[in-house]
């Protein structure tokens, strides 16, 4: 295996499965219904991508992704609400033109901030920038002090929390609670109807399978063994010449960027947006979702994602009285069991026979080593 | 069913509808339909939703888990009560009523999920449900482009109107202005002091509170204060108030905020048999938590009291009791939930349908005279006609009833003047 492939013979297999599952499985199989729930389960797997990057590879465990996530999410709402609130769609309210909470909360003028949100282009690269720089900011002020560990984790919680208070509290600017709903078309197009979540649909996993690819090769790169290397011994990557703070906040920033596309994505496809996912609850979430999956992996991750989700949909459609206590009950047997999440189990159990039963075709081991420990445990 | 309420609505689709209605016995006497007074599910079901022969589909959509439960469970008791006694009674179309129960989980974007599961998947008739705002607000487009039929309980703050919609609960002009035009007539109160949980609600129940107070009453609001939700600091305020000394103290805080609002305004030595003290958001259920000693005398204004004396009410309340346990409290909002159902059935029946599209059509004018507060009537926008009562709190945690509106109230979702 060389430094600068982006994947191995295994992975390869890995994603091409995830591709086929995705994009000939579900759609094939599923409703429409169901399959925009996917969709919406999807937009947290770029958060949970991000988080293998950050926290799996870097150890930087951050519990404030739905930060990032609101961010991404309320550019993209605030793009939608404002084409949604016309000055024809708004005539009921006392001033028409501008989104319907400003005019509930007796605010008569477009705020300055909102203003350039009537650009598309201007949108898409704020909600990659917008958290890309505040994660630049936060990353800096705490990496560069050396702040790390239960430290910066408690300290992303504060973020989350402030930023829910802001959102709440600055209602006539965001929503408040209510959130910004009633989203309705995306420069003219309508993201309502069945074959618009279709199409959203295979976009998503289109955006999914680039992240996919971005971490990929942040991974096999020579700076992901420099994270990994920082995760394990912090003070010899030092010594080595390395600064060790700007690679933390580089993968810092490439969760954040990853977050905000799930975000936005959300808001895309849910057609809403609110500070329900921002705080310190949605955020520790996310960090369930990819414990679940497996931290190191960044399949795993995915399929966590996935899981977890279908798993609180059925659980509560099924029990509607009980279910938190049925994925409550999950989430600690998956982590006690399998530290190392499902993609633990398959690395631990079912990868080593599927190698072995290939290995036993074939006579020449080759490479078979390699792909064995590739999926669970990067690099080690 | 009541012609002169229909007055209002000259439309083609009521013509369309009378047509339907002439042709439901007709339809009855074909062979296919064997059931006494049943009609053929094909004639009263066009749209696809979950009718059979024998059976009805209906959603219910409240928060069962989470920070909301507290008050939402009242409104699922009230709404499942509510389909058992109908159907006890034969049901509706000679068809027994099945729900489907989702769970919102507090969370609103879990309502909008849930509610397009209960009307794209399991294509209920309609859907009892929601209670904050936020989960209506959510709900609403997935409502209207699914073409569902949206019961809502709760008092909420107007400004909002839908065909898919039908508000059970009170609109913000109804709850407030016949409240304040009574302590001001009764108190001689000249000032007002605001006090609010900081979202939607509060915001616009004082706006328009505010605008009655000053154009109409000419009063005064001295002060206007909000809190984040869940807050329990309420010290600086009641300083101000203690500094303000206002007439009347006007409050819509919410939820658990209430239990840490009236104790610490005891503890400040306000005594509310001094201090009128006018809330819109205290139900019994909130006495449960606050304890009856720390808000007796306070005065509440709303369209239900667990105490009215009606010949409905004494039979709605042990009913409600014997299904749910001695202790349950009724509150407002889980009276308005009790008529989701019921006016779902009175308005099926009206239009002869299921239809969706009927049911909207049919639904002003449709009068339910079993309602425990008494009578209370659809209004062409979709909101109820029904009687503003303001109580006082006793001890014991039930309320007594001081005033009623002579007349039904009006709906104003969006009233002139006021915004």
């Amino acid at each position: 295996m060389t430094d600068n492939r982006f994947f191995n013979r295994s992975e390869l297999i890995g994603i091409l499965v995830l591709a086929v599952f995705l994009v000939v499985v579900l759609p094939l199989t599923l409703d429409v219904f169901r399959l925009n729930l996917v969709a919406k389960y999807l937009t947290y797997a770029f958060v949970a991508l991000g988080l293998v990057i950050c926290w799996g590879y870097g150890g930087i465990l951050s519990l404030g992704q739905g930060v990032f996530f609101g961010l991404g999410g309320y550019c993209m709402a605030m793009f939608l609400k404002l084409e949604a609130s016309s000055v024809e769609n708004t005539k009921i309210q006392s001033t028409p033109g501008i989104p319907d909470f400003m005019d509930w909360n007796q605010i008569t003028a477009l705020p300055f901030f909102w203003k350039p949100f009537n650009s598309l282009t201007f949108t898409i690269a704020a909600i990659i920038l917008v958290p890309g720089i505040f994660a630049l900011i936060i990353g800096t002020a705490m990496f560069k002090r050396r702040v790390g560990g239960t430290y910066f984790a408690i300290i992303t919680q504060a973020v989350a929390a402030i930023l829910t208070i802001l959102i709440v509290g600055q209602q006539g600017y965001t929503g408040g609670i209510n959130g910004m709903t009633d989203l309705r078309t995306l420069k003219g197009w309508d993201i309502r109807p069945d074959h618009a979540k279709v199409v959203l649909y295979f976009f998503e996993v289109g955006l999914l399978f680039a992240c996919i690819m971005i971490a990929q090769f942040v991974r096999h790169s020579k700076l992901g063994r420099i994270l990994v290397a920082m995760r394990e011994k912090e003070d010899r990557v030092r010594f080595s010449g390395y600064s060790v703070a700007n690679f933390k906040i580089f993968a810092f920033c490439i969760a954040a960027m990853f977050a905000a596309i799930g975000g936005a994505m959300f808001a895309l496809n849910v057609g809403f947006m609110s500070p329900s996912f921002v705080g310190i609850v949605p955020s520790i979430e996310m960090v369930i979702y990819t414990a679940v999956g497996g931290r190191l992996s960044i399949l795993g991750a995915i399929y966590g994602t996935l899981l977890v989700n279908f798993a609180k949909t059925s659980l509560s459609e099924t029990f509607p009285e009980l279910w938190l206590f049925g994925l409550g009950g999950l989430f600690i047997a998956v982590v006690l069991a399998f530290p190392n999440g499902l993609a633990g189990i398959w690395g631990d159990y079912v990868q080593p026979r599927i190698d072995r039963l290939i290995a036993s075709r074939k006579s020449k081991p080759d490479g078979w080593t390699d792909s064995s420990v590739a999926d669970g445990a990067p690099a080690e | 069913m009541s012609d002169e309420a229909n007055k209002g609505l000259l439309s083609p689709l009521r013509r369309k509808l009378l047509m339907g209605m002439a042709a439901v016995p007709a339809i009855t006497m074909l062979p296919k339909a064997s059931f006494a007074q049943a009609p053929a599910t094909s004639a009263v079901n066009t749209t696809g939703l979950a009718v059979t022969d024998t059976e009805v589909t209906v959603g219910i959509l409240h928060s069962a888990t989470g920070t909301m439960a507290i008050s939402e469970t009242g409104s699922i008791e009230a709404e499942k009560l509510a389909i058992e006694q109908i159907n006890a009674m034969g049901g509706v179309l000679g068809r027994k009523i099945k729900f489907i129960q989702e769970d919102g989980a507090s969370d609103w974007p879990t309502f909008a999920e849930k509610a397009k599961k209960l009307l794209v998947n399991d294509k209920v008739a309609a859907i009892m449900g929601c209670w904050t705002s936020a989960s209506r607000k959510a709900v609403l487009p997935v409502m209207e482009q699914y073409n569902g039929m949206l019961y809502y309980p709760t008092f909420y703050e107007g400004l909002e109107q839908s065909k898919n919609v039908i508000y059970t609960g009170q609109e913000a002009t109804q709850q407030i202005l016949a409240g304040l035009n009574w302590i001001a007539k009764e108190k001689g109160a000249k000032t007002f002091f605001f006090i609010g949980s900081d979202y939607i609600w509060p915001r616009t129940s004082n706006k328009i509170a505010r605008k009655h107070v000053e154009n109409v009453l000419k009063g005064k609001v001295v002060g206007e204060e909000y809190y984040a939700l869940g807050s329990t600091q309420f010290n600086s305020v009641i300083n101000k108030i203690k500094l303000t000394k206002p007439d009347v103290i006007f409050t819509d805080v919410v939820g658990g905020s209430n239990v840490a609002f009236y104790k610490q305004l005891k503890a400040a030595g306000i005594d509310l048999a001094k201090q009128p003290l006018l809330t819109i958001s205290v139900t019994e259920d909130e006495i449960d938590g606050i304890g009856g000693e720390n808000i007796a005398g306070a005065y509440a204004c709303m369209k239900y009291f667990q105490s009215l004396d009606n010949a409905n009410n004494k039979t709605f309340v042990p009913a409600f009791k014997k299904a749910w346990g001695e202790k349950t409290v009724i509150g407002d909002v889980t009276q308005a939930a009790y008529l989701g159902p019921w006016l779902w059935k009175l308005t099926v029946e009206k239009a002869g349908s299921f239809d969706v599209d009927k049911i909207a059509a049919a639904s002003p004018g449709v009068e339910f005279k079993g309602a425990p507060e008494g009578y209370v009537r659809i209004h062409e926008n979709h909101h109820l006609w029904s009687k503003t009562r303001v109580g006082r709190a006793k001890l014991d945690g039930q309320f007594e009833l001081i005033y009623e509106t002579a007349d039904l109230v009006e709906p104003d979702p969006f009233p002139k003047g006021y915004q």
